[in-house]
This record gives structure tokens, sequence and C-alpha cells, in this order.
């Protein structure tokens, strides 16, 4: 019997598959005009910015509360009205109850808002509608609409046609077919969509203000344009446990509705 | 004997849930609706502003068209090939960094607790601070340029790679590693022919779908100087060449259109 000292054969093309990896980093790297001796230029800058950065300084407790106030708000308007029009959106966008001339115009707004970032969408409308909290909201809308749209969609598409067959035996009509129907089969779903919404829009509404629509990104740029880094380290333990205690919030509430509270995350 | 006789004198009413559960469910939907009205009473909002909004939002598309697609071999390309390499090359980084964590994160591979909140603290923290944020931080130490981006879009990744690799790890069967134990495997071989195995088709799928998420975000790092198609999108804003911007959209669009189908097609063949 041949001696096989190893216990597993080596597998060529995964060794391949690294090499080429190996190969990309290093392309890409070169691309990029990464060097060793700008990264350890940067670890110095590194080490002199956090010596500024610590302690933290409130250095304008009025004006980080009002951002910190108007991006909750930004984030607790922006769910509301983004759920309010993702439901009919979603409910059209499911291809097991529409028809498809219905369906692909729904699906179509869904991708369109899916596709960019919140932050690009409020630069959009933040010159249709001017600076301010206006803007945030209308653009984390946006984002809001394209997520839970799709998922909310593919929620209905999931669903056990039995019981609508059912609710249309008795003769019911659309609306109730839709409400006894289909969505006492999605509610638990849409909660976990639901919460994971305002928890990405509370993070996403501390950023819009970066191009100028509104909330605590505003005063953060600002601060870090005036090399107040003491001040930007306050505003973003700030962020940090606002987005922290409104994560705890989204999983007690999902606990409540739901018998174990868990959703994809993004 | 009368079975009525057996049965309390008032008709029982059945309840779905529990009055615990009853009032928990009234207090969420409560403070849901304080919270909406008092942050629509309270939110600042220009009225003026928002019936003015039609009319510039037209001013807005009729400077965007026609679309200045001559802009992209001179401006647009490099930028939004620097995007692409800076959202992988991102991902690669996050995913050497969020092994690791990930590894002592999870409580069966590494069973301590203090590490495994250590590794966890970790890993939220990464998650809570925007890519952008990190992106302006990155810019404040090594400078404006794709280096920042790069490190912005790994540092934000490390949390969410990390904490669906911990899950996935956590959620492994124990048969074959206590099998590879029983067999004198070397911690090495463990992790290799035991865990490796189980997790790697959740593994492939959350790097692939991070990626898809970051070629989306590093599109936008550009806004505050970390490289790729967004400092092309900030120039022609600056300048006012909506032209140019909706070139720039367009070609985001479509490049964020194309990692979707990619990664939907991979993800449908291969795993």
């Amino acid at each position: 019997m041949a001696a096989n000292p190893r216990a597993f054969e080596r597998n060529r093309l995964a060794t391949f598959g690294w090499l080429a990896l190996a190969a990309y980093v290093v392309y890409a790297c070169s691309r990029l005009d990464f060097t060793w001796a700008r990264f350890m230029t940067g670890l110095d800058n590194g080490a002199r910015f956090i010596g500024r950065m610590l302690p933290p300084n409130i250095a304008q407790p009025d004006t980080l509360l009002k951002g910190l106030t108007e991006s909750l708000e930004i984030a607790v308007l922006a769910s509301f009205l983004g759920i309010l029009v993702s439901l009919p959106i979603g409910l059209i966008a499911a291809r097991n109850l529409m028809p498809p001339w219905a369906s692909w115009p729904a699906r179509a707004i869904i991708a369109l808002c899916r596709s960019f970032h919140p932050v690009i969408v409020a630069i959009l409308f933040v010159k249709a509608v001017g600076f301010g909290a206006l803007a945030g909201i209308l653009a984390l809308v946006v984002a809001s609409v394209g997520f839970i749209g799709k998922l909310f969609a593919e929620a209905i598409e999931e669903i056990s046609l039995k019981q609508v067959e059912a609710v249309r035996a008795t003769g019911a009509p659309f609306m109730s077919l839709i409400s006894y129907g289909v969505l006492p089969q999605v509610f638990s779903r849409f909660v976990g969509f639901a919460t994971y919404q305002l928890d990405s829009n509370l993070r996403n509404s501390t950023m819009v203000g970066i191009v100028g629509a509104g909330g605590i990104g505003g005063t953060l740029f600002a601060a870090f344009q005036r090399f107040d880094y003491d001040f930007v380290c306050a505003i973003l333990l700030c962020i940090i446990g606002m987005i922290m205690v409104g994560e705890v919030l989204a999983t007690w509430v999902r606990g409540v509705f739901l018998e174990r509270g868990k959703v994809d995350e993004e | 004997m009368n079975p009525a006789a057996s049965l309390p004198a008032e008709p029982r009413t059945w309840r779905r849930f529990t009055p615990a559960q009853r009032a928990a469910r009234f207090s969420v939907y409560f403070v849901i609706v304080a919270a909406i009205v008092a942050s629509a009473r309270t939110v600042e909002v220009i009225p003026e502003f928002l019936y003015d909004a039609p009319e510039q939002m037209q001013d807005l598309f009729r400077r965007m068209w026609p679309i200045a697609f001559y802009h992209y071999a001179g401006g647009v390309h490099e930028a939004l090939v620097d995007t692409l390499h800076i959202a992988s090359l991102g991902t690669i980084l996050a995913v050497v960094m969020a092994v690791p964590i990930g590894l002592l994160a999870a409580n069966n591979v590494t069973p301590n607790k203090v590490v495994n909140y250590f590794a966890k603290l970790l890993l939220v923290s990464s998650r809570s601070v925007n890519s952008l944020v990190w992106a302006l931080l990155f810019v404040a130490v090594f400078g404006p340029g794709a280096l920042a981006g790069t490190l912005a879009i790994a540092f934000r990744s490390i949390g969410f790679v990390g904490k669906l690799l911990g899950e996935a790890l956590e959620e492994s069967n124990a048969g074959p590693i206590e099998a590879l134990k029983a067999a004198g495997a070397p911690w090495s071989s463990i992790l290799a022919k035991g865990y490796w195995p189980q997790v790697e088709p959740s593994f492939w799928s959350v790097v692939l779908f991070r990626w898809d998420i970051n070629v989306r975000e590093s599109a936008v790092l550009g806004l505050v100087g970390a490289g790729g198609i967004g400092m092309a999108l900030d120039t022609a804003m600056n300048l006012f060449q909506w032209d140019r911007v909706a070139m720039v959209l367009f070609s985001i669009f479509c490049v964020v259109v194309v990692a979707e189908i990619v990664v939907t097609q991979i993800r449908k063949r291969v795993i």
C-alpha cells in the first residue's frame, strides 16, 4: 500500500482560486496606488488624530441635541410614510395576486428605489425641496419603499393560496380577500421588515445631513470640517448610543409580536 | 348528569393573547402613534419649499437632459472601475479581518464567554458606524483617496460578515467536530475539515451579499473625499453640470443593477 500521510487530498482548483485572488489583490492595490509608506504615514496621522479626539467634548450641547432629535424625527416619519407607501406597491408587485401588467411597473418602481444609495437620493431631494429635514424624510421614504416593497412582495409570493381560495369561495370582495386571506399570513414577517427598516432609517438619518438633508449628520460634517475632532468624537458616541438603543427597542418589539424575532440584515 | 352543570355560570370568553401580551401590544401601538404625532408636529418643514418642489424637480430634470454620455470616457470610466476595486478590495479585507473575530464570537468554537462578548462588542461597534462616517475618519487619517474608501468599506463590513459568520458557526452540527477531536486532529484541521464545510455555503452567500451592498456604498464614499465615482459626482454637482451628474447617476445605476444580477445568478447556480 502506498504511503499517504495526507488525510485529505489537496484541492487544485481551490489553490488556483487563492492564487487568482492574491493576484487580483496585488493588481487592485497597485491600481489604487496603495503603498506601504502611505499606510505608515497614515498610522502616524491616526495616532495624532485619536489623540485629538480624546477626551470627547460636547462643545455645543444644544446643536447636538437638536440634531439628534431631528434625526430621530426623520427616521420615525420616513419609516411611517415609507411603510404606508410600500404596502400597496408591494401588494401590487406580488406576481401571484396581480396580473403582469400591474406587477411589472410596481417591480420597476421598487428596483429604481433600491438602486440608489439614500445619500444620493437625498442630494436630489435637497435640490428639489431645499435644505432641511424634508429632503431627508423623502430620501429615506424612497429607501424604505425599495426595501420593504421588495421583501413584502416576496413574502406575499410565498403565501399559501389555499386560504386565499377559501376566502374567495365565500364570495368575499377583493379588499376582504387581502385583509383576511393575505395579510394575516405575512404579518409576522412584516413586523420583522418594519422594525428592521426603522433601525436602518435611524442609521441613515444620521447620515443624510452630510449632504444637507437635516439631522445630526450636518453637525457632524461641520465639526469635521472645523477640525473639532473632540466634538466629532462626542457626536459619534451619541449616534452609536442612539443606534444601540434603537436596536434593543426593535428586538423588543419583534419579541412582542413574534415568537422568534429574526430578520436578515440589510 | 347534565354536562352544563359542570360549566361555570358565565359563558367563557376566548382570547388569543394573555393580558400581558395585550398590554405589550397596546403599548407598542401607542408609542408608535405618539412618536409619529410628536415628530410630525415638531419637525421643521418649510411648506413654501414643498409647493415649489414640482417646479424645482422639473427644472432639475430639464438640466439633466440630455445625459452627457460623452463625459463617460473622460471622467466617469476610471472612477467607476476604481469604485468596483474599492468595493472588492474592501470586501476581501473585511473578510480577512472578520473571520478571526467571527471565530472568537462563536461560543462553540471559542468556549469562553468573555472572549465571545468582547468579539461581539467589536462587531456591533463596526456595524453601528455608517460607512460614510468610517470614510470621514479614514480621510482624516490617510488623506483623501481610495485608501480611505477601501478601509471604510472594510471596517463597516467586518461587523456584518463577522456577525453572520459567527451565527452560522454556532448553528453548525457538533457531530463531525467531535469525530475529528476523537481522531486527535489538530485545531487547524478541526476548523478546516469540521467547521468550514458546514459554514461554506452561508459564508459565500454572506460575502456575495456584502459585496453587492459595498458596490452601492462605495459609490457615495467619494462625497466625503474617499475616492471612486462619488468624487466625479461631487465635482459635477459643485460645478452645477447636471447633465454630467445624470451621466454619473446613470452609470451607478447600471453597475448596481449588473452587480445585483451577477450576485443573484451566482447564488442561484453555485450556492
